[in-house]
């Protein structure tokens, strides 16, 4: 029997704070050898073509670049969701839902062209992600409802109503029965970035710049501190007239925006219409980016690459080893485990201490607890 | 100083503490501390805020484990390792910020720190005659939430007595009392001396110490200063003890033509409904502070000076806008910031959480309050923080202030409580506010820092300004304030001259009395 | 009366995995800790119990299997939260994901196979009493443990000390570790017991309810069962009819779609969903109520400084 007991740190360490990130990694990549080993797979071999081969040619890297981007677009978001201390665990349902609003030009009027049908679809997408972002925000502000599960219902809610559209009354009529929408058109669809080299478009663009700006917004202006201040200590938040209810709006819309946008820039660039599933649950594993990120813009960057890769690398291991791709999510779920666990380093030293003689507790009785381990 | 440890009592120690030491981090809690405390003794523990009292108190009832030093009851050496290991021994502690839980009843918290299976039917039967013998009546059907504080109080004595124990610890307890409560307190302490029981009296308060304390034990820093016997001491050398040097006096200069004076700030029948279940609704308040003077709002906590602080700043707003007037101006519909923005200024009970965001750096929770205020200066363009002149700033008031720190921009957490608040009150001070609320201006500050602040507060009134206390210190409000007024239950008694006020006549205001008052009150309307 | 009969009976086994679940979150939540993980919990019982059962051909070592399950699982989210202090919604969250991509995986080979179910009740005479016997004396045997789970979470913590205790180490952690209560050990009891009725929930959707194994099969539940816990302002009667409702609500719209009424199935399926945003909003708008009954350190990370 052991028993783990935090010594909290007089400051916040800088170190463990960069390191984090970078042991929660290490730790999975153990775990996973060993999950590796248990399914009787040689763990390099698995590991090689897990984290190598999916990333060894130039046409493998647009395919990360397409899988990161609505990572990353989405986690900034919910970055500053989570630093408000707000909890939006419904991107999912927002990305789907800025899909179906961006798609409305493309479906709808197909006819309608020019150079406008994209900037206005994206716009579109926004709005719809937006929207449906407010309406948990409308429940907590107004009833006090709670958002973590109100946002998480409308995940279902939106996952069959696109279910519904694109098998009723969006489904292409040529399309041979087949739930789906018609393709879209050139002037309808995000160009890519480099057609000669691989498919990666402009995605991956928008969650760059996406990413730069909220890191400037969170870093350096006022409207960033108010998310910050309100998020850490809601009632000093309030000393400083800061508005709660504004900020529960403010941060749904932004991350609900940001998810919409990477609705529609997914259907519009990697997909090309709408189907019944559009997402391999990137509004959920957005959580994870977020968090492996340090709910840091620029983090998130890298975030989004690792766990896109987790992505393809999950295919790859499929396909080579007859693994089911639901390793992906194991690895991105153990990941998530171990960057929270890392993270108590950051403001408290961990020692463990065997509980050796301490059966019997009442006056008079020596406690001896040898320290074992303590962990700077 | 009275620096050498007097021969025992009489007759064989309760409890003997040598060299007990707690060490968090870089801080040396408690440093060597040595402690006897004689059977059917009164004995006093004086310090200092941040003298490592509580730290001490919770090592002899197993909160704390100590990282070195000894402890022996009845003689035989022990280790108190929890909780349950104290009462065992026969260690019961009224606590401070009480352990009490809201949701549940009297019976039910009493029964919860009872290790016997008892149902609690009988136990509330039991509470509540102990409770009528010792003159602290009690209804144990009653939810917590639903207690004042003093009744709060009843509830832990009478848990600890019902433990039967021989010490009983009670840290800093009259600091939620009314004078008159704290005679009762004394009388029920010296019923359970004269019942062969000894008392571990925590406090800072001199005057009760020299009343009722046997012999009394001297901390400062962490470190023993020394055993002495209170009743051969003066208020005058305890505290040089405690303090360790002579704290200047607070200066007040008196104030003359106060009447004419222009009121800054007016409260007109202010009013409000409780927000929670167990918040104080505020009935029919009104109010004038001029400029120039200093008002004290006196009260036992609890009494609703919390959601008054609230209605006042404008964290939560008014209906009838004519409520709260800030220099002239209807302010009772403004948010906080168009208070602010009118001249006022507010600094909350709570330092770390309200006052300051805790994991902020020094810099960042000036912004905190002086965004708006400040918005030239401070906000650029594009709502860009201009870094610079906000950290210019707040190196500024550091230093008027006299902010001790370990690092250039530490959080705010990092630093002791008397250094932070110099830091919150400083940060408002330095706007030159016309009207400054302050609630609990120096709560749990050490002494040095309490004058210093306090003394700011009287010179911002002299400036022109007009100042507001809320304390449930006594001693302190009648240090700096020229009229001090009492709120009860939600309703506030109309302001007192200083010249006329008295510790009695306050205290029975504080308790509850019909407002007799009125043949004392200056008119100020 | 056999169309009722029968309606009634898929109510209740609709009902049950929702009771269980919530039963046991809302001890979890008691004690003050907020578990999200119960979705990831109760589909680690559903795969676990399955393959236990479909291996050794006993629904009863499933239904063990799943149990225990669902407690290992749990264990993972105490010591996260409860060792390490860290933040519960987050760690809650990532149980769940972790959940669905590990029954996902340990699953791949039980997809199409049929399972192990658990045999309904059958007492001579007495489940043949017309109505009233197959309903009392004929259900599966997790009914009945749902039913006694009930039963004995409000014994237990209104009427017990140790139920008093973990009342008020939910009311005030701090208070609490102040008079010698062990937090952390209660905590990690009560989140372990979540975890085994998370678990035993699990089990009951894939050895009785629809005896197979499908991804993601708990579709939800484990969210609503959080809800129903808000819903029913921590009473454990409360939830039993929260469940219900929401039982109803589920089969109420199967068999909507069975009937080809003229909606599109979709909407239909999203009731329970739509129906769980609808209680919350309507329990959430009495603040008061809310407010009195949360308990007060609920989600607060507790370090005892030692």
């Amino acid at each position: 029997m052991m028993r783990l007991e935090l010594v909290k740190r007089p400051q916040r360490s800088a170190l463990f704070s960069m390191l984090s990130p970078f042991i929660a990694f290490a730790l999975t990549i153990i775990a996973g050898a060993i999950m590796f080993g248990l399914l009787g797979v040689n763990p390099l071999n698995a590991f090689r073509i897990y984290f190598i081969e999916p990333v060894s040619q130039v046409w493998q890297l647009h395919e990360l670049a397409i899988k990161a981007a609505p990572l990353i677009l989405i986690a900034v978001g919910l970055s500053v969701c989570y630093k408000a201390n707000i909890w939006n665990i419904g991107a999912e349902g927002q990305f789907i839902f800025g899909a179906i609003f961006g798609s409305i030009i493309p479906v709808l009027f197909p006819q309608f062209d020019g150079p406008l049908v994209l900037p206005l679809m994206l716009l579109l997408g926004m709005v719809g992600g937006a929207a449906y972002a407010a309406i948990p925000a409308l429940l907590k502000t107004r009833f006090s409802t709670n958002e973590i599960l109100t946002s998480l219902m409308l995940v279902y809610v939106a996952q069959l109503f696109l279910d519904w559209l694109v098998r009723g009354p969006w489904r292409d009529p040529q399309g041979h029965g087949f739930p789906q929408t018609i393709q879209f058109s050139d002037a309808a669809t995000l160009p890519q970035l480099m057609p000669d080299a691989g498919r990666a478009n402009w995605g991956f663009v928008f969650a760059l710049v996406a990413a730069v700006l909220v890191w400037i917004l969170m870093g350096r202006m006022l409207k960033g501190f108010e998310v910050r201040v309100l998020g850490s200590s809601p009632r000093a938040g309030r000393f400083a007239g800061f508005g709660l209810n504004r900020m529960v709006f403010f941060a749904f819309l932004l991350s609900g925006a940001l998810a919409g946008l990477a609705g529609i820039s997914e259907v519009s660039g990697a997909i090309g219409q709408l189907q019944p599933v559009i997402s391999p649950g990137y509004g959920f594993t957005a959580i994870i980016v977020a968090f492996l990120g340090r709910l840091n813009p620029l983090g998130i960057i890298a975030a989004g690459l690792v766990l896109a890769l987790t992505y393809l690398g999950g295919e790859a291991v499929q396909s080579a080893l007859g693994i089911s791709d639901k390793v992906a999510r194991v690895f991105q779920g153990m990941l998530l485990f171990f960057v929270l666990g890392c993270d108590t380093l950051i403001h408290y030293r961990i020692r463990v201490i065997g509980l050796a003689l301490t059966k019997k507790e009442g006056a008079g009785k020596l406690e001896a607890a040898p320290k074992l381990k303590e962990a700077r | 100083m009275g620096g050498t440890v007097s021969a025992d009592h009489d007759g064989t120690n309760l409890l003997e503490v040598r060299g007990l030491t707690k060490i968090f981090g870089t801080l040396t809690a408690c440093d060597h501390i040595d402690l006897n405390i004689a059977k059917g003794e009164i004995h006093a523990l004086l310090g200092e805020n941040g003298a490592g009292k509580s730290t001490l108190v919770k090592m002899l009832f197993g909160s704390l484990e100590p990282n070195a030093g000894e402890i022996f009851w009845n003689g035989q050496p022990v280790r108190i390792t929890s909780p349950g290991a104290a009462k065992k021994l026969g260690i019961g502690m009224v606590f401070q910020h009480f352990s009490l839980f809201e949701a549940l009843t009297a019976a039910e918290n009493i029964a919860l720190s009872l290790d016997d299976g008892s149902p609690i039917s009988s136990i509330a039967a039991k509470a509540r005659a102990l409770s009528y013998s010792y003159g602290l009546p009690l209804d144990p059907e009653s939810l917590v939430g639903d207690l004042s504080v003093g009744e709060r109080q009843r509830i832990e004595i009478i848990r600890c007595l019902l433990q039967t124990p021989q010490l009983i610890i009670l840290d800093e307890p009259t600091s939620v009392l009314t004078p008159q409560e704290a005679d009762k307190l004394f009388e029920t302490l010296e019923r359970l001396r004269a019942e062969g029981k000894s008392i571990l009296y925590i406090s800072h308060r001199l005057e009760e110490v020299k009343r009722i304390c046997d012999r009394a034990t001297v901390l400062r820093h962490g470190k023993l200063v020394g055993h002495c016997n209170p009743r051969e001491e003066t208020a005058a050398s305890l505290a040089r003890m405690m303090v360790g040097n002579e704290v200047q006096a607070v200066v007040r200069a008196p104030v003359e033509g106060i009447e004419t004076a222009a009121p800054l700030l007016e409260i007109r029948g202010l009013s409000r409904k409780p927000a929670t279940p167990f918040s104080i609704p505020l009935k029919n308040i009104s109010l004038n502070v001029r400029a120039g003077e200093v008002i004290g709002i006196a009260g036992v906590a609890g009494n609703g000076q919390g959601e008054f602080f609230e209605s006042v700043s404008g964290e939560v707003q008014q209906q009838d806008a004519a409520s709260v007037r800030i220099r002239g101006k209807d302010a009772g519909g403004l948010t906080i910031t168009g208070r602010r923005l009118l001249g006022a200024a507010f600094v909350p009970e709570e330092r770390l959480g309200h006052g300051a965001a805790p994991r902020m750096k020094l810099s960042e929770n000036l912004l905190l309050s002086r965004h708006a205020t400040d918005g030239k200066a401070f906000v650029g363009a594009g709502g860009m923080v201009k870094g610079a002149a906000v950290y210019a700033a707040s190196q500024r008031i550091i230093e008027v202030m006299d902010v001790r720190k370990s690092a250039p921009d530490p959080e705010a957490a990092a630093l002791s409580g008397g250094n932070l608040q110099k830091f919150i009150v400083g940060r408002e001070l330095d706007r030159r506010p016309s009207v400054m609320v302050v609630n609990q201006p120096t709560w749990g500050v050490d002494a040095g820092a309490a004058a210093h602040i306090r003394q700011a507060l009287i010179e911002l009134s002299r400036s022109g300004s007009a100042v507001l206390v809320i304390s449930q210190d006594l001693d302190e409000l009648f240090e700096i304030s020229d009229a001090i007024a009492v709120m009860h239950n939600g309703e506030l008694s109309k302001p007192m001259p200083i010249a006329e006020a008295t510790f009695e006549k306050v205290g029975l205001l504080m308790g509850g009395a019909e407002p007799g008052h009125a043949e004392h009150t200056m008119e100020t309307a | 009366m056999d169309i009722t009969v029968n309606i009634l009976l898929t109510i209740a086994t609709a009902a049950t995995p929702l009771l269980i679940a919530a039963i046991g979150e809302l001890v979890v939540e008691r004690s003050g800790v907020l578990n999200l993980g119960v979705e990831g919990m109760m589909i680690m019982g559903a795969v676990a119990g399955f393959g236990a059962g479909y291996l050794t051909g006993s629904p009863w070592i499933g239904l063990l299997a799943a149990i225990a399950m669902g407690a290992l699982f749990s264990l993972l989210f105490a010591v996260m939260t409860l060792s390490l202090a860290t933040n519960q919604v987050a760690t809650g969250l990532s149980l769940t994901l972790l959940g669905l991509g590990l029954s996902g995986m340990m699953g791949t080979s039980f997809v199409g196979q049929p399972g192990e179910r658990l045999p309904n009740l059958y007492i001579p005479v007495l489940t043949d009493i017309p109505v009233v016997g197959k309903l009392l004396f004929g259900q599966d045997p997790i009914f009945y443990i749902s039913i006694a789970l009930t039963a004995a979470v409000t014994w237990f913590l209104f009427r017990t000390r140790t139920g008093l205790t973990l009342r008020s180490i939910g009311d005030s952690h701090t208070s609490a570790h102040a008079l010698g209560i062990k937090v952390i050990r209660y905590r990690y009891l009560a989140v372990i017991f979540g975890g085994a009725c998370a678990g035993l929930a699990g089990g009951h959707l894939s050895l009785v309810y629809t005896p197979q194994w499908v991804e993601n099969m708990s579709a939800g539940r484990g969210w609503i069962a959080l809800a129903l816990v808000v819903f029913a302002s921590w009473r454990p009667w409360r939830v039993l009819a929260g469940a219900y409702i929401f039982g109803a609500v589920w089969i109420g719209q199967l068999h909507a779609q069975a009937f080809g009424i003229p909606v599109p199935s979709q909407m239909l399926s999203s009731l329970p969903y739509l129906a769980t945003v609808v209680v919350l909003v309507l329990i959430s708008r009495n603040k008061r109520l809310t407010m009195m009954n949360t308990p007060a350190s609920l989600g607060q990370p507790f370090v005892p400084d030692r």
